[in-house]
């Protein structure tokens, strides 16, 4: 009898899965098993007439020896690097000051919250504005009406690599911040009250409390921004298109072009399949260094 | 003195988080010759011209239709299939609970490019290339890790008692689910339903690949591809940018306890 109760709870279980889970299967596994299938073939969306041969590892050989797909590459890697570290110190800045009680604490909140909920869209838009060469904030600030120095930024190649770290580092610093707040707020305030008996600096208590005891929500802040910053996509097709000269081309940027722009499925799928590797050995590396506590426990 | 320190600090980041966007408010309110003055006008004559030319060259009411029935359907079909789906994850004993929380996790990381070619493909072999349904799946499926998510971690805070109280009265399964369990997972429900209106809101890849036509665009689609006629419109642009954005900062300025808590619901509990 009890047996048949599990049984039916089981079954009841799986009955409320199934459509998420149907979905999942649909939209999510089945394309990435699909982007290699398609990776393994020569198809151009433009001529039809062609079919679709199988080629091998044909388009593999040709990505090792594409130089703007290495490039992207190179680009991608330095992007996710260097916008995550300043994004969870910048983060942890943050949290530093909301974990404080005082007034007007809601309102720093909402503050914080509002580069991360605009449209990344918008915000890119905003950002290219503001490094306009001709009536962008940022000229204004630095030359000011001295229009002779003004600076098209998003046309040098040095430069236009750091704006669009600039941009996603204003959005989302705050997620960041999030995060390692909740980490914080775990942290018993009896420990800072016995630091300072014992006569602890500022400073000794941070390096000694603060930073070990919130260790994991920075682990887990680096791991979610990570994971984001591999999909930057937006921010380069609004502010730069890749350019100038490949110098913010990332791989979801240039998978899309050679995708839609150039129409050649096969060769492109290569490049997701690339980006689709390069994610998930990040994140088995992130939550190995995790450990197991990422999961739930059973209920 | 520390305290100096500590509100400059404040003061620094609301300001630093606000400004760029405040700019950008202003700027939309401009008129023309007030966008390209050097020095910058500080204060705009808070003109609509912009809003206006926006509306009726740029059919920007158009494309906001297209996001709140996108967003909208989304918000409302990915809750109602994560709502049971959080529930059997939390409350429920079934096999294979730690698989399905992996492969949830994996929907929600990897990028899309690394689906977008074949979910493209999918879409136009059923014929839903520029179709509301044609993009409101893709993002049931991308925001329903963050809705099974956020959902399972209310529902795991419920007392078990409830629970085994509405099965002694007789209650089966599915109306412990409805009658006991849902009304009291509301908050929970709530905090997930604005989340993943704004992801869909927000979304822009797959918008922009699945509709190609500019009568289904959504306002990122649209923003992202105004032109003028020699240059570009930073006036429309600004406008537009700021219909997208207002109804969000709504959101954020009423619910920011219930966000911050559902953003971390997703990372720290799980």
């Amino acid at each position: 009898m009890r047996l048949s109760l599990l049984t039916r709870e089981r079954f009841f279980a799986a009955a409320l899965l199934s459509p998420g889970m149907l979905l999942v299967v649909i939209f999510a596994f089945y394309p990435i098993l699909y982007s290699f299938y398609l990776s393994l073939h020569r198809i151009i969306l433009g001529l039809p007439g062609l079919g679709q041969p199988f080629v091998g590892l044909r388009n593999y050989a040709d990505l090792l020896h594409d130089r703007i797909a290495l490039h992207a590459l190179a680009n991608t890697l330095l992007f996710v690097f260097s916008s995550t570290l300043l994004e969870v110190m910048f983060g942890l800045c943050i949290a530093l000051v909301m974990n404080r009680h005082f007034r007007g604490r809601g309102f720093l909140r909402a503050s914080i919250l509002v580069p991360w909920a605009i449209p990344t869209v918008v915000s890119s838009q905003m950002w290219r504005f503001i490094f306009h060469d001709k009536y962008g904030l940022l000229n204004f600030i630095l030359f000011g009406s001295d229009i002779s120095r003004y600076q098209a930024w998003l046309a040098d190649p040095s430069i236009a690599f750091t704006a669009i770290v600039t941009a996603d580092v204003w959005k989302t610093s705050s997620f960041a911040a999030l995060l390692i707040l909740a980490g914080l707020q775990t942290i018993p305030d009896d420990l800072y009250e016995a630091a300072r008996i014992d006569g602890a600096s500022a400073w000794q208590r941070f390096r000694k409390i603060t930073l070990p005891l919130v260790r994991p929500a920075l682990l887990i802040a680096l791991l979610f921004r990570t994971m984001d910053a591999f999909r930057v996509f937006d921010l380069v097709f609004v502010m730069t298109q890749g350019g100038p000269a490949d110098s913010t081309n990332v791989l979801q940027f240039y998978g899309y072009k050679k995708i839609f722009a150039e129409g050649l499925m096969g060769y492109g799928s290569t490049i997701s399949v690339l980006v689709f590797l390069v994610t998930f050995v990040t994140a088995i590396v992130y939550l190995r260094l995790l450990g197991k506590g990422m999961f739930g426990k059973p209920a | 003195m520390k305290r100096m320190l500590f509100f400059s600090a404040a003061f620094l980041i609301v300001w630093l988080s606000l400004l760029p966007f405040l700019w950008f408010l202003a700027t939309s309110l401009k008129t023309e010759v007030e966008i390209t003055a050097i020095p910058p006008v500080l204060l705009p004559s808070a003109t609509l011209h912009f809003y206006r030319t926006s509306i009726e060259q740029y059919d920007l009411l158009h494309y906001a239709k297209n996001s709140v029935i996108v967003a909208g359907s989304t918000t409302c079909i990915t809750l109602s299939v994560s709502l049971f789906a959080g529930y059997a994850l939390a409350r429920l004993r079934l096999r294979a609970k730690g698989p399905i929380l992996a492969c949830l996790l994996m929907v929600s990381m990897f990028p899309q490019i690394s689906i977008a070619g074949p979910v493209w493909r999918i879409l136009q072999s059923l014929g839903w290339l520029n179709s509301y349904q044609g993009l409101i799946l893709p993002y049931v499926t991308l925001t329903l890790p963050l809705g099974v998510w956020i959902t399972a971690s209310f529902f795991r805070e419920l007392p078990a008692e409830l629970e085994d109280a509405a099965r002694v009265d007789g209650c089966g399964h599915l109306q412990t689910l409805f009658r006991v369990m849902l009304p009291l997972a509301a908050p929970g429900i709530f905090t997930a339903a604005i989340l993943i209106f704004i992801y869909a809101w927000n979304e822009f890849l797959f918008a922009l690949l699945i509709m190609t036509q500019q009568d289904y665009q959504t306002l990122p689609v649209g923003i992202a591809l105004f032109q003028g006629q020699y240059t570009l419109p930073w006036g429309e642009i600004a406008a537009a940018s700021t219909i997208a954005t207002v109804p969000l900062v709504i959101l954020v300025f009423f619910f920011q306890k219930r966000i911050i808590r559902g953003l971390s619901a997703g990372a720290i509990k799980g």
